[in-house]
């Protein structure tokens, strides 16, 4: 039901991004998703590949600090709106949200809302109640 | 120009050789009868008080080290009880506890007189204000000093050290000529004084006494232009007495050693023979009438050479040199001694983080810097920023604790501090490096 994510504790140095997608490059894993939030001295990665079971012991191999977590995928129209509404719901649900990224589905007319809370059933719940369609680990 | 004791200060070597011999002996059996650690070194030395019949028998005494104070902790160096100890002081040691040490009655008198002749060789006589920017506490920098000039009958201001806006306002409004403080912060005075519109033309400062960091002449230098003020080094170490020990004259061509009541030797850090006199090695110290807490052939680490040469001030007490470096890897920091090892002990205790360290000392703004890089070993931190952020006031605070100074924290990735196979090369001074 949730989509499984990985992160990464980058240093803010030239180039250690690219290695990180070189060591991914190299076991020839895909990048759905990618998000990267910084402060002045280092910073998260966090993304979804085609296979975290090898990207993670790859990246671990590489001497990466590297981290899996849960998040509720979900999948809105890519319209003005969209996104409010489904914030909507889960405000009234009282659930709040520690990081949110998206991406679109340009062909679909489709975005794609990734985000971490910490009472994961509790908003399952209130977005199945309001029919809103949660992703599967594969984001389909 | 004043000299204070000008009879000890001015003594012929004949006469300073023949006290410091009788102070000797006497100090010698003192800690021998009063102190069982020195009664257990010396017998397992095969070496009795009795052997002291000349300066140079002094070499067949063995040498006190800083983890000697360490193992002894707190009470165990003491020669007297607590009724006859009237003072305890403390610095940081190489481990979590402090150095401590104690003074009687007649010791602060000691200490007392050798500040008197330090702030005079300085230029300070009893028509000054000083004002002391040192932190008072447990930390004999600044009671050192204060007790000094308030012998010579000069106006203390006991300011301690912090908010710079007052101090500058207060050496503004009392019309300070004085100032005691460490090299890099009588340069951040410099630097909020301007900052608050003054002009050194403001002031009436005359005299910098500067100590408890080790400092270049260029420094020097810069400070004077600034200030206005005509700057002398002095020196001590808590183990001694504190402040004292030794202090530039107006001369500014090293350090005179009050060495009627501190006996200084040089030797080789490596072999600890002694070196030829003029030669550089390290600092050994023997406090000839200090009865609370006896320290015989101390080794200061400090790197340094001696001059007999009697100076043009009229002084004959010999002269040390500006201090070159340490033996060891003591850092100091804003004042603060600093040891890699305290650093250590604290992130060894934390899992979150690695054991590989990294300690870079740097100068911003003519005020100390240290930073401790650390590896994140704990990837269950990573799933959000608030872990990180907490982890990092987690290392500062418990830094905080063990070495009573703020270091900035950073955090770096897993393997990439360097590791090292043979010594451990941890630490990065870079405030040696030219800044003017």
């Amino acid at each position: 039901m949730l989509v499984n994510q990985l992160a990464v504790f980058l240093e803010n140095r030239k180039g250690r991004l690219k290695e990180l997608a070189g060591v991914l490059a190299k076991e020839k894993i895909d990048l759905l998703t990618l998000s990267i939030a910084d402060t002045e001295d280092f910073g998260i990665v966090r993304f979804i590949t085609t296979d975290n079971d090898r990207a993670l012991s790859a990246l671990r191999n590489a001497g990466f600090t590297v981290t899996e977590s849960d998040l509720i995928g979900i999948e809105i129209g890519d319209v003005p709106g969209a996104l409010s509404n489904v914030l909507k719901v889960l405000a009234d649900g009282d659930i709040g949200i520690e990081y949110l990224y998206s991406y679109a589905r340009t062909e679909e007319q489709k975005a794609i809302i990734l985000f971490k809370v910490k009472e994961v059933g509790k908003a399952l719940d209130v977005l199945s109640r309001a029919d809103v369609r949660v992703l599967d680990r594969t984001l389909e | 120009m004043l000299i204070y004791d000008e009879k000890h200060e001015c003594a012929s070597q004949e006469d300073m050789r023949s006290l410091q011999l009788s102070k000797l002996k006497k100090i010698v059996e003192y800690a021998y009868e009063n102190v069982p650690f020195y009664k257990k070194k010396y017998d397992a030395a095969g070496v009795k008080p009795g052997d002291i019949k000349t300066l140079k028998d002094i070499e067949r005494l063995p040498f006190v080290e800083k983890s000697d104070l360490r193992d002894n902790y707190p009470y165990g160096l003491a020669a007297v009880d607590i009724e006859d100890t009237v003072r305890i002081h403390a610095s940081s040691g190489t481990s979590g506890k402090p150095t401590v040490v104690f003074y009687t009655r007649d010791d602060l008198e000691t200490w007392t007189e050798c500040m008197a002749r330090i702030v005079t060789m300085g230029g300070v006589t009893k028509k000054d204000v000083v004002q002391v920017s040192f932190g008072y506490g447990l930390f004999t920098g600044a009671l050192g000093l204060h007790q000094g000039l308030e012998r010579v009958g000069a106006t203390v201001v006991p300011a301690s050290s912090g908010n710079t806006e007052r101090q500058v306002m207060l050496m503004h409004d009392l019309g300070v000529t004085g100032m005691v403080c460490t090299p890099s912060y009588a340069l951040h005075i410099s630097e909020v004084m301007a900052a608050s519109g003054y002009k050194k033309e403001d002031f009436k400062l005359k005299w910098a006494l500067l100590g408890s960091e080790a400092s270049t002449l260029e420094m020097h230098k810069e400070i004077s232009r600034r200030l206005g003020v005509f700057p002398t080094d002095n020196y001590g170490l808590s183990e001694i007495i504190g402040p004292g020990v030794s202090g530039e004259c107006l001369e500014k061509n090293g350090m005179h050693v009050n060495e009627d009541h501190f006996y200084p030797e040089i030797v080789d850090s490596e072999t600890l023979e002694a070196v030829k006199d003029g030669e550089w090695g390290e600092l050994v110290l023997t406090a000839l009438d200090k009865f609370g807490m006896p320290m015989i052939r101390y080794r200061t680490k400090d790197i340094t050479r001696l001059n007999r040469e009697p100076c043009k001030c009229g002084r004959t007490l010999v002269r040390m040199d500006r201090i070159k470096g340490r033996s060891d890897d003591m850092l100091k920091i804003r004042g603060v001694n600093v040891f890699p090892s305290q650093i250590e002990s604290v992130l060894m205790e934390m899992p979150e983080i690695g054991g590989q360290y990294h300690i870079t000392v740097k100068r911003e703004n003519f005020s100390d810097v240290l930073e401790v890089a650390v590896e994140v070993a704990d990837a269950n931190l990573l799933s959000d920023y608030g872990n990180l952020q907490k982890l990092v006031q987690k290392v500062k605070h418990n830094l905080r604790v063990v070495l009573q100074i703020d270091a900035v924290v950073k955090l770096v990735e897993p393997l990439s501090l360097k590791r090292f196979e043979g010594k451990a090369q941890r630490v990065t001074d870079l405030r040696n490096k030219k800044e003017f």
